[in-house]
């Protein structure tokens, strides 16, 4: 299988070993298969669904499309770095649950961390900036419409 | 864990929040993807390129040299069975000598990383010698066998009333669906696990844990107790988890190897390595009086049901019975029929064969009342089926059957979508494309009525097991009903607490052991079924507590009730709390709750063959570019038949994700073939609906009737709203453009290039189409 190679990964404020793995894994398998942090998801592997969103260095991105070896030196935030302590939600996890943006729950995780960063940089969008700003996140259970009421109901919380 | 989420802890009829939505929220649900084992291997399946190919040899010596794979696996290490199947066991484990699809499972490997895993997968070298594939539905009857049990998968004729009636209007149409795609976002994976026992503990997603231990228990020649199925979370399903996927290849490699081994399938192999939905070929000709009333129906229609038997006969019964849409239609001559072809086998998909045909009757609802000049709705609503009025199989509908309100109510609402003029770019047809020319967008408005058959029919004994076990005041519930995010979770804990005024209830994991079956997650059934079997098993342990109260209270036990988590008599006398009431003794109860029974259909396709129906309409607007064949549907107003409201937060998820579900098929999804090779196997070429195609959907009304029999009054509600969406869309589609658009989905060129002969696909009616009488 070619070389094995040895690095480190930051990942959610810690270093995370990462041993004789084989240079072709992307970051997506890294995480759930050797770091023990599966929530993010597999479902298309190719950059299309966003069920793998992860923040590199504050940016979006797909890690199945990261090579985990080049992702050496970022700061790497996934959901679990996104959800508070044992007893605790985030008000974006909480409000999808509350208004019913869970089904399988397959897509949810992506979802969270899209719908962070979205209001990270733009903390009031419109309807249709959210709409475009979560395009990338694919979920075939809701139609999505339980999921844009849970960012509504955010974006009115977080104003107060 | 004490999340408050200010959602009270509530009965039926609530917003009650989902019990796994905390796990699913913080991505720490065990999905069969995540599922991990110390010392695991990796499994990967080998799969036939071709649609069709003789198989002379295969070799697998090359993979065993590869260091790190630890067992290669062909058709001659299945110890029992070498077939398997959900209705009949025509599939094979691995082919042998001949593969009839593209991704038909040829061998199986195992390594210690899924990387090599994969290469030693593309070091077994078969000699395939490929062969013409048989691929056009409609010549697969008389063609040559692609399986020794024939091309024909079934076949079921109805015939009511006088074959020879007529009206003074005709109207004839041709109609195809496409081959849709479940496409759930969890990919198959699973987690097979070899126990001392010599049997097997297989983690898995599906639909139905009970069907799949016996299709496997054969093939791998093991007792029932040492196949053991569980449920690990589940990513989605909507059809394509009710056929074994790598259920049986993976125990293998895991007995053969003695570790535990791991599949999750690439996107691509899902789309290989599940069944999808039928496309249909469907030929209709309906009379009607010059009232509108409708007289008779004629039609063909051929599903093709690809390579193996799956469920096509389901999809055939009901396609047949429930072909005129639900109308009144006292004469009927109708056929359907799955043939086996070289396309990728076709199965269980929400609404499976109405939704095809429900394409194919309103479309030809509209014609009708155009051909007589009379208003769309006001058709629909003259031969809506009302309760009282048979089926063209004979059957008396006698449950809720409101027809004409779900549309009267979905047609009455205002329509919401912006004045065009108005609309920002990215909501024009194309959106981030901007491509569109505002001046030639044209706006169109089409309808859908929908019926659906819901639950098993047809004769099968159709059962739900729930057990209940009351021990100081916390109910635990276990039931094998397979939870794929519809949240029948929520529902048992509703059902329980309203039964038996606790507030603690536990849910054991779903799995084969030491439960019976709940059946399948599919048709619309588990609400009424395992919420039957969970209320049964509630109320018999209510029963026993209350019995015990009485004989110690020597109060009669009609003269208890529960409220508020405390049995107390009419008169006031007796106050206890349930978890006082059985004083430490355990109370469990176990039952098996059966629906109604059915009839089998008889030749000419008339009985008793349902347990009862739902029906739900849809409103659709479109904005379509014209020149360049864009869609964009802006509004989408629904109502449904429901029963009852058992949780409304968890019903609006399922009539909005079915009508983004119905949204697709109608604009965008289809597996490509080419000569049965599937061209876009991905969520780049295959697409689905993103927040920029769907629209709000809003519920004009959710008819609540009680639905008689029905164990708390409420119908499935999962299907309908994919079956009406469909046509809805289309119809709208039609309306703005002028066109016949005989085929969902609707693709750019059909718009763009109609009538040029260049937009392809097969847009006319066969000429030899023949109605047996």
């Amino acid at each position: 299988m070619g070389e094995l190679i040895d690095y480190t990964l930051r990942v959610n404020g810690r270093e995370h070993d990462v041993a004789e793995a084989w240079l072709g894994e992307s970051l997506l398998y890294v995480l759930r298969e050797r770091l023990g942090l599966p929530g993010s998801k597999n479902a298309c592997e190719q950059g299309e669904c966003g069920s793998c969103s992860v923040l590199m260095d504050g940016e979006l991105v797909c890690s199945c499309l990261v090579l985990a070896a080049g992702a050496v030196g970022a700061e790497i935030v996934t959901i679990e770095g996104l959800t508070p302590g044992d007893d605790e939600l985030s008000d974006i996890q909480t409000a999808f649950l509350a208004e019913g943006g869970v089904q399988c729950g397959f897509c949810t995780p992506g979802f969270v961390v899209s719908v962070h960063d979205l209001l990270e940089h733009n903390p009031n969008p419109t309807e249709l900036e959210v709409r475009e700003a979560v395009s990338g996140n694919l979920c075939r259970c809701t139609g999505y419409g339980r999921i844009l009421a849970a960012v509504q109901a955010v974006q009115q919380a977080r104003q107060g | 864990m004490s999340i408050d989420l200010g959602v009270r802890r509530g009965r039926l009829g609530e917003s009650v929040a989902r019990p796994d939505g905390i796990p699913k929220v913080r991505g720490q649900i065990a999905f069969s993807s995540d599922m991990f084992a110390e010392g695991m291997l990796w499994g990967h399946v080998v799969r036939s390129p071709h649609p069709a190919a003789r198989i002379r040899a295969i070799d697998v010596s090359g993979a065993l040299k590869i260091p790190g794979v630890r067992a290669v696996l062909t058709f001659d290490d299945v110890p029992g069975r070498k077939t398997y199947g959900l209705d009949y066991p025509d599939q094979p484990v691995f082919a042998w000598d001949c593969v009839r699809y593209m991704g038909e499972a040829v061998a199986a490997v195992a390594a210690d990383h899924p990387e090599t895993a994969r290469r030693a997968a593309a070091a077994v070298v078969v000699d395939y010698v490929p062969t013409e594939p048989l691929t056009d539905s409609t010549i697969a009857e008389d063609a040559e066998p692609v399986h020794p049990l024939g091309n024909v998968l079934h076949r079921q004729k109805v015939r009511s009333g006088d074959p020879d009636a007529t009206g003074v209007a005709v109207v004839e149409g041709y109609y195809e669906t496409g081959m849709q795609d479940q496409a759930p976002l969890g990919p198959e994976s699973g987690l097979a696990v070899p126990a001392e026992d010599g049997g097997i503990d297989l983690y898995i997603a599906t639909q139905w844990l009970h069907i799949d231990q016996e299709q496997m228990a054969a093939c791998l020649a093991l007792p029932l107790d040492k196949v053991r199925v569980h449920l690990a979370g589940v990513g989605g399903s909507f059809g394509a988890r009710e056929d074994l996927s790598m259920h049986i290849q993976i125990c293998l490699l895991a007995l053969r190897t003695g570790r535990p081994v791991k599949i999750s399938y690439s996107r691509e192999e899902s789309f290989l390595g599940h069944v999808h939905r039928h496309p249909a070929k469907m030929w209709y000709r309906h009379h009607a009086d010059a009232e509108g009333r409708l007289v008779k129906l004629e039609a063909k229609i051929i599903l093709d049901g690809g390579a193996y038997q799956s469920s096509s006969m389901a999809v055939v019964m009901n396609a047949a019975c429930m072909s005129p849409g639900p109308y009144r239609m006292p004469n009927a001559v109708v056929e359907a029929v799955a043939v086996r072809t070289n396309n990728p086998p076709c199965g269980a998909m929400r609404g499976f064969g109405a939704v095809q045909t429900c394409f194919a009757h309103e479309a030809q609802m509209d014609k009708l009342a155009d051909a007589l000049g009379m208003d769309r709705v006001e058709i629909r609503l003259r031969n809506a089926l009302k309760a009282g009025d048979a089926l063209i199989t004979g059957q008396v509908l006698t449950g809720a059957t409101p027809v004409a309100e779900v549309l009267r109510t979905c047609t009455a609402a205002p329509m919401l979508a912006g004045d065009p003029a108005a609309l920002a770019e990215l909501e024009l047809p194309g959106g981030a494309g901007r491509t569109a020319e505002r001046g030639r967008v044209r706006r169109g408005v089409g309808y859908g009525l929908a019926i659906k058959n819901l639950m098993y029919g047809g004769g099968f004994d159709d059962y739900s097991t729930a057990r209940c076990r009351l021990e100081d005041g916390v109910a635990t519930i276990t039931c094998a009903c397979a939870e794929v995010g519809q949240g029948f979770v929520t529902l048992a804990q509703q059902i329980t607490r309203e039964v038996l005024g606790v507030d603690n209830v536990v849910l054991n994991p779903a799995a084969t052991v030491g439960i019976g079956s709940a059946g399948s997650t599919s048709a619309s059934r588990q609400t009424w079924m395992s919420g039957g079997a969970v209320q049964a098993a509630c109320l018999a342990v209510r029963e026993r507590a209350l019995a015990l109260v009485s004989a110690r209270h020597g109060i009669a036990p009609e003269g208890l009730e529960i409220v508020d988590g405390r049995i107390v008599s009419f008169d006031g006398e007796v106050d206890v709390a349930v978890a006082e009431a059985a004083l430490g003794e355990v109370l469990e109860e176990t039952v098996d709750y059966h629906h109604a029974p059915t009839e089998e259909l008889d030749a000419d396709g008339q009985g008793n063959a349902f347990v009862s129906f739902a029906y739900s309409a849809h409103r659709a607007v479109v904005d379509v570019d014209v020149d360049l064949g864009l869609v964009r549907v802006v509004d989408i107003t629904t109502s449904q038949d429901v029963g009852r409201v058992l949780n409304p937060v968890q019903l609006v998820g399922q009539i909005e994700g079915g009508t983004a579900q119905g949204l697709g098929l109608a604009v965008m999804e289809e597996i490509v073939l080419d000569h049965g090779v599937v061209r876009n196997p991905s969520f780049t070429d295959y697409i689905i609906p993103t927040t920029l195609d769907m629209p709000p959907v809003h519920i004009a009304a959710l008819i609540e009737e009680p639905e008689p029999g029905s164990p708390m009054g409420a119908k499935g509600a999962g299907e309908p709203p994919m079956i009406s969406s469909v046509a809805a869309v289309v119809a709208a589609i039609r309306m703005a453009t002028g066109l016949e658009l005989n085929r969902a989905p609707v693709r750019p060129q059909d718009i763009a290039l109609a009538g040029t002969g260049l937009s392809g696909g097969s847009m006319t009616s066969p000429n030899d189409v023949e109605v047996s009488k």
